[in-house]
């Protein structure tokens, strides 16, 4: 199950120059750029692991590329993303995020009911990914 | 078979204002003049056969600039980047100028992110590594330098599209940095040295610099300034332009300082002329003077 989240989550997987291009406007734009893993999908699962601090201060996309290698070599099958942070507000607040890298099989999601009082049934949505995590 | 057309590639690059620019600002360093076109020229070259297809692969570019303080060494790595990025080398042409301290962490596990991180900042650009031997310190085994140096290695092969590296350095040092660091070496492709300006070099330099700033000499200013500098070089700590710079920089204090105290006691009001103009006394006050040769120990170095 092909998992879509974030920016251009309507078009097929970016090609390296894509991403590129996409790294290349947000630094054109002075946004400091963070490159994310995680092994679960799950979309209320915000929190991915960052691979090292953002990226602040850097003046061409090279220094991405660079990153996103060491961290699909690192992680060769897990999901990871890349945020564009934008300080004009005050805050890094995220204005760009969109999944570059995938896992060869991505499992997809198990649906979980549970029968509550009288004849309620609640539901849950549970990645099958997390249950061999770090594989 | 195509042509193609080096003037082109040599007026859509506009490399010509930067080598007229070099010519005109730099004073001497012949030498290196001459290399950098060489440089050039190659680089035009390469970028020709890059268009054939005779070449592929891009050519390595990382230098190593030597010679002694003051010579210009930065000035003509920020020449450098400018010339690489008019050229298709660098793709934003900016200069990141860093020492051992950017580099190098002060425990285990910090020298690599560190390093990292600088790379990132100059990738696109040009890393200026000024006093590059102090990387290496062979008196303590445990020193992190070397790994700043492997991560450093590592990065100027594989990413040779992204940056470049210019290590610069006392000569007889980095040879010393070089004979310990084989893998350093043959990455280098470029080593220039910087010779020493000579005494009427020197001349033209202090006179280059005041009309930068927009002073000038008068008569007596200019054969105090060429006796300053005769006696100047023969004293410790001597660093070419940049003590001919400070050494300016004092007499300009110096000028401000009389101008305001005429000023002040109503002596003469300041003109335009005695706002721009260095005479014999604001110069003949350095301790250079009265110290002469001997006075290298201690006080005198510095005036």
């Amino acid at each position: 199950m092909h998992i879509t989240q974030g920016q251009f989550s309507f078009l097929p997987p970016l090609t390296e120059a894509e991403i590129r291009a996409q790294v290349d406007y947000a630094i054109s734009k002075g946004w400091a750029v963070a490159i994310e893993w995680t092994d679960d999908p799950h979309p209320r699962n915000v929190y991915w692991s960052m691979w090292g601090p953002p990226m602040f201060e850097i003046r061409d996309g090279a220094a991405v590329t660079f990153e996103l290698e060491a961290c699909r070599k690192a992680n060769p099958d897990s999901y990871i993303k890349i945020n564009a942070f934008d300080n004009t507000r005050g805050v890094e607040s995220t204005v760009m995020s969109f999944i570059v890298n995938r896992p060869a099989h991505e499992p997809g999601f198990g649906l979980t009911r549970q029968e509550a009082d009288g004849r309620n049934i609640r539901y849950t949505t549970r990645p099958y990914s997390t249950e061999r995590p770090g594989r | 078979m195509s042509e193609i057309d080096l003037q082109q590639i040599l007026r859509e690059a506009n490399i010509g204002e930067v080598l007229e620019q070099l010519d005109n600002e730099l004073v001497g360093l012949v030498p290196v003049k001459q290399r950098i076109r060489e440089i050039a020229a190659f680089l035009v070259v390469s970028r020709a056969r890059q268009q054939l297809g005779i070449e592929s692969a891009a050519p390595s570019l990382h230098m190593c600039f030597t010679g002694n303080p003051g010579t210009g060494k930065t000035t003509v790595a920020l020449r450098m980047a400018d010339m690489l990025h008019r050229l298709g080398y660098v793709r934003k042409g900016h200069v990141v100028s860093v020492t051992r301290d950017d580099l190098v962490g002060q425990y285990i596990g910090h020298t690599a992110p560190k390093t990292r991180e600088i790379l990132k900042k100059a990738m696109g650009g040009v890393l200026f590594i000024d006093e590059a031997y102090y990387l290496y310190r062979p008196e303590n085994e445990r020193d992190y330098g070397q790994e700043a140096i492997e991560i450093l290695l590592q990065v100027m092969e594989n990413n040779r599209e992204d940056l470049v590296v210019i290590l610069a350095g006392y000569k007889d040092r980095m040879d010393t940095f070089f004979q310990s660091n084989p893998g350093m070496s043959s990455r280098i492709a470029h080593h220039i040295d910087f010779p020493d300006y000579s005494q009427s070099e020197l001349v033209e330099i202090a006179g280059k610099m005041m009309s930068n700033m927009h002073y000038r000499f008068d008569a007596g200013a200019l054969q105090a300034i060429a006796e300053y500098i005769a006696q100047r070089r023969q004293q410790p700590h001597f660093a070419n332009a940049r003590s001919i710079r400070n050494a300016l920089d004092r007499a300009r204090l110096r000028h401000a300082n009389r101008v305001f105290e005429a000023a002040a006691s109503g002596a003469s009001k300041p003109t335009a002329e005695t706002l721009s103009t260095i005479t014999e006394a604001d110069i003949r006050a350095s301790r250079v003077f009265d110290g002469g040769n001997g006075s290298g120990k201690g006080k005198a170095t510095q005036s």
